[in-house]
């Protein structure tokens, strides 16, 4: 550069004169050249290696999560009404929002994984010892930020997952002796959980928590400039320059994080490809579960797997109390983070230092194996023999579980209960596991149709999500019909295997597909109207409609082919559920041998005829949303059976001064649950309906 | 650096081999930095992907309720809004103002939008004219400036449609402001 003999060259020349004259400028008002080169030029005794990596790939790892976080930032809404909405539209509605929540996702679960990586690093090489006492001080502050960070975070998606593990975790707080329930109301914002506790979650995640982390970032950071790096013992190669050789390390362990976290997001696309299945992104990179719903049980609630071995942990002091939940969160986590924080001084002794690698150690090692615990528990079910145990649920099913009816099943043999009391617990296993993973496929369930119905043209109320999840007659109907309907009724699609078992233990009809086409004819049907799936379990089994069915309909003079087919057609008509072509003719014909006071009319009323309410059910609209809300309302009532109604409850009529067993709101969801009206979405997407978007 | 290449022959070398490092070592943490701040700007300018779609003819009144008599009336514009995921129900979402001149079955709408920076233009009754409140912009009853103003146009004009039963309607649309020209906003 100094001889330019090339007369090309020289018209670079005043160019790169005048960037240097720029830079020297910039250099003699700032100094910049001399920070970049103890930046770049710090010593590395001993040369660069990989175990120096970590540090690096943490502050990698945290610059990744304020960049992708800034910009969730940018489209997140906290409040109870938004919060799981507006994550719902960045996975699902925003270009590439899967891809940045995804990354966000994680690689905050990498950062625990780096942490546990550097925590060993430092504590085996010993670079805890004079005179880094305060830095590894400061190290452990910026582990327990972190982890605070990953739990504030997980609440922010107001989906079930995050709000049932972020109760757990806030009531565990609450158990610290005396400040406990303060403690506890000040995260949560009150009382009861709700939008403070997400404006204070959220502050403390975006905003105080990694606020104190860059703070204590920079202190960590330059104590260990100040003390230079610790070698690993003995030093056997040459010094190096931390620029570029250990900065080479540091960029590739980098990109074999980022490689990684993008490898987590992207495998299942990989498969989905593999499978020749469609791709859809918003079920790439991070879950959204269902909208938080208090009132509704989330047995699938488990923290996150970082946090699985202090839920297992707990497990370990059951049978204790609160006293146990103390010890077990608070107390032993606690002396935990302690003995961390005495490791400095405990290092000066002669042993020290070989006991807090074995400290170290055991703690990973032990949360290693509780999470392997936890694990094996919610997914024993999973390679666990249930069969096997088919004796054992013999004996409990005859015995109802009584220790002294199963002691003398077993014969009074003491070895013989002894092992059955073993298999017996393994049993009790498999069931726990059975109902965990049951509760995580209606949880995926849930959450799927949640996210159908948030993408609906009409989007989501004002009211939230939730609101359209609790007036879904999908999501809801099976839930309030298992409690409500189904000690009686059943709901099987008679075509199934063991239909006809289930019917059999039934007391009333099966209301599978109720007022649809095959559910008419069967209950048309001779063979069928008074079998387990219609009137046979129900006070009218011996009733007028089934000797109808069995005698009058079958006489072919009076019935002939066609019009049996059109009383069929006109009832599921009167259902509104038809699904065929309309054969107008037909109901017509139908409806006039409905209305006939000499056939279906001299029971029941109908249309223009004059046959009184009260002996039979009133056929006008039956089977219509309308119709099935009356008779679950009060079956009783003049159009259904008020004097013949057979044990069905009232299920919206209130005693005096009391609520109904069930709101209308209720009654209503189970009857479209019913006559399977909800919500579908288009295969094709058509156009938006006349709306104004802003 | 460079004050320790001037010493031993071998130094061309390691200086080759260090500026190798140091752009391997740039290229893998730039790399490393490229899904984050990718994701991060491809999400960040999402917005600009969005649009306030077609402008339609919205229901604003029927004829009745807008007397021949030249005074100009305010209406709110109501319509189905979506805010990102919230799908708002029947919603006002702007306001016009309406006149019919007498005799007359045709009716007139203007914005109450102000062509200058988007405030809401008031009607002053008392002075017989429009005035926008932020910068005193005025405008006579038909829109017209009313010299001087601010505002670079007149008071933008909304199509109108009154159907055989008398439902007046309005092409409800966004213009952008401060230009002399009147554009629609997509």
């Amino acid at each position: 550069m100094t001889e330019p003999q090339n007369p090309d060259a020289s018209a670079d020349a005043p160019v790169s004169a005048s960037t240097r004259g720029l830079g020297d400028w910039l250099d003699s008002r700032t100094g910049y050249r001399a920070l970049i080169q103890s930046a770049l030029y710090e010593r590395v005794p001993g040369g660069a290696r990989w175990r120096y990596v970590w540090g690096s790939t943490l502050v990698f790892a945290f610059m990744t999560q304020v960049i992708t976080g800034l910009v969730l930032w940018a489209s997140y809404s906290a409040s109870a009404q938004t919060a799981w909405e507006s994550v719902y539209f960045i996975q699902y509605e925003m270009t590439g929002g899967w891809l940045l929540r995804g990354i966000h996702h994680v690689m905050a679960q990498a950062m625990i994984v780096l942490l546990a990586l550097h925590v060993m690093q430092v504590v085996i090489d010993g670079a805890y010892r004079a005179p880094r006492e305060v830095n590894f001080w400061l190290g452990l502050v910026l582990m327990t930020l972190v982890l605070g960070m990953a739990l504030t975070g997980y609440l922010l998606p107001w989906d079930q997952k995050g709000y049932w593990a972020t109760r757990v975790a806030t009531n565990l707080a609450g158990l610290v002796p005396f400040i406990g329930p303060s403690i506890q109301q000040l995260v949560v914002g009150g009382p009861d959980y709700g939008h403070h506790t997400l404006t204070r979650f959220f502050a403390l995640h975006a905003g105080f928590l990694p606020a104190t982390l860059v703070l204590f970032l920079v202190l960590h950071l330059s104590l260990f400039r100040k003390h230079g790096l610790h070698a690993k013992q003995p030093i056997t190669r040459p010094d190096a320059m931390f620029w570029p050789d250990q900065v080479l390390k540091d960029a590739v362990a980098m990109l074999a994080v980022m490689a990684v976290v993008l490898g987590v997001i992207l495998l299942p696309a990989l498969r989905a490809i593999l499978a020749g299945e469609p791709i859809v992104s918003g079920h790439l990179g991070a879950e959204l579960g269902a909208p938080a719903d208090p009132s509704e049980p989330y047995a699938a609630a488990r923290p996150e797997w970082y946090f699985l071995f202090l839920f297992q942990f707990l497990k370990v002091f059951e049978g204790w109390g609160a006293t146990g939940e103390f010890l077990g969160a608070i107390v032993v986590p606690g002396a935990t983070l302690g003995v961390m924080f005495l490791m400095p001084i405990l290092g000066q002794w002669k042993l020290g230092h070989r006991f807090n690698v074995l400290f170290t150690i055991a703690i990973l090692a032990g949360a290693g194996l509780l999470t392997a615990m936890a694990v094996h528990e919610d997914y024993y079910a999973l390679w666990a023999d249930r069969s096997a145990f088919a004796d054992v649920e013999k004996v409990l099913d005859s015995t109802g579980g009584d220790s002294e009816k199963i002691a003398a099943a077993l014969g009074h043999d003491e070895k013989k209960i002894a092992d059955f009391e073993n298999r017996r617990h393994k049993l009790e296993a498999i069931r726990r596991s059975e109902a965990f993973l049951s509760a995580v496929k209606q949880a995926g369930i849930d959450a799927d149709r949640a996210i159908e119905l948030a993408g609906r043209p009409e989007k989501i109320p004002p009211t939230g999500a939730l609101s359209l999840v609790r007036s879904d007659p999908l999501t809801q109907g099976p839930r309030l019909f298992a409690q409500h309907c189904a000690s009686c009724h059943a709901h099987v699609d008679p075509s199934v295997e063991g239909a006809e078992q289930v019917f059999a233990k039934s007391s009333a009809a099966n209301l599978f597909e109720f007022g649809g086409e095959s559910w008419v004819r069967g209950l048309l049907d001779p063979k069928q109207v008074a079998g387990a799936a219609y009137f046979g379990n129900t006070a009218h089994s011996e009733g007028d409609m089934v000797s109808f069915v069995t005698d009058d309909f079958t006489d072919e003079d009076v019935w002939n082919r066609s019009d049996k087919e059109a009383v069929v057609f006109a009832l599921v008509a009167e259902a509104g559920l038809l699904t065929g072509a309309e054969n107008k003719k037909a109901i017509k014909r139908g409806q006039e041998l409905i209305a006939d006071t000499d056939r279906c009319g001299s029971c029941h009323p109908y249309g223009e005829n004059e046959t009184e309410r009260g002996y039979a059910p009133d056929l006008n609209g039956w089977g219509s949303t309308e119709w099935l809300v009356g008779i679950i309302t009060d079956p009783t009532h003049q159009r259904f059976y008020p004097d013949t109604n057979d044990r069905m409850p009232r299920f919206g009529v209130a005693s005096e001064g009391g609520l109904p067993a069930l709101t209308s709101e209720q009654i209503e969801l189970i009857s479209r649950w019913l006559r399977g009206s909800w919500y579908r979405p288009a295969v094709n997407k058509k156009a938006e309906p006349a709306s104004v978007r802003h | 650096m460079t004050a320790e290449s001037h010493q031993e022959p071998t130094d061309k070398k390691t200086e080759r081999r260090s500026f190798l490092t140091g752009a391997l070592a740039m290229l893998c943490g730039g790399l490393a930095t490229v899904p984050p701040l990718g994701a991060a700007l491809w999400a960040f300018l999402d917005p600009l992907r969005r649009s306030s779609g077609a402008a339609t003819f919205l229901p604003l009144t029927d004829l009745t309720n807008i007397p021949a008599d030249g005074q100009p009336r305010q209406f709110p514009v109501i319509a189905d809004r979506i805010d990102a995921w919230t799908g708002f129900k029947a919603e006002p979402i702007g306001a016009v103002y309406v006149k019919r001149e007498e005799g007359s079955d045709r009716v007139e709408a203007l914005s109450a939008t102000c062509p200058h920076a988007g405030c809401f233009v008031e009607l002053d009754k008392a002075a017989g004219c429009f005035r926008c409140p932020c910068h005193n912009s005025s405008f006579t009853l038909d829109g017209g400036i009313v010299a001087p103003s601010p505002s670079p146009r007149s008071m933008d004009s909304l199509e109108c449609e009154v159907n055989k039963s008398g439902a007046v309607s309005v092409k409800w649309q966004n213009f952008y402001s401060g230009t002399e020209e009147k554009v629609a906003r997509e």
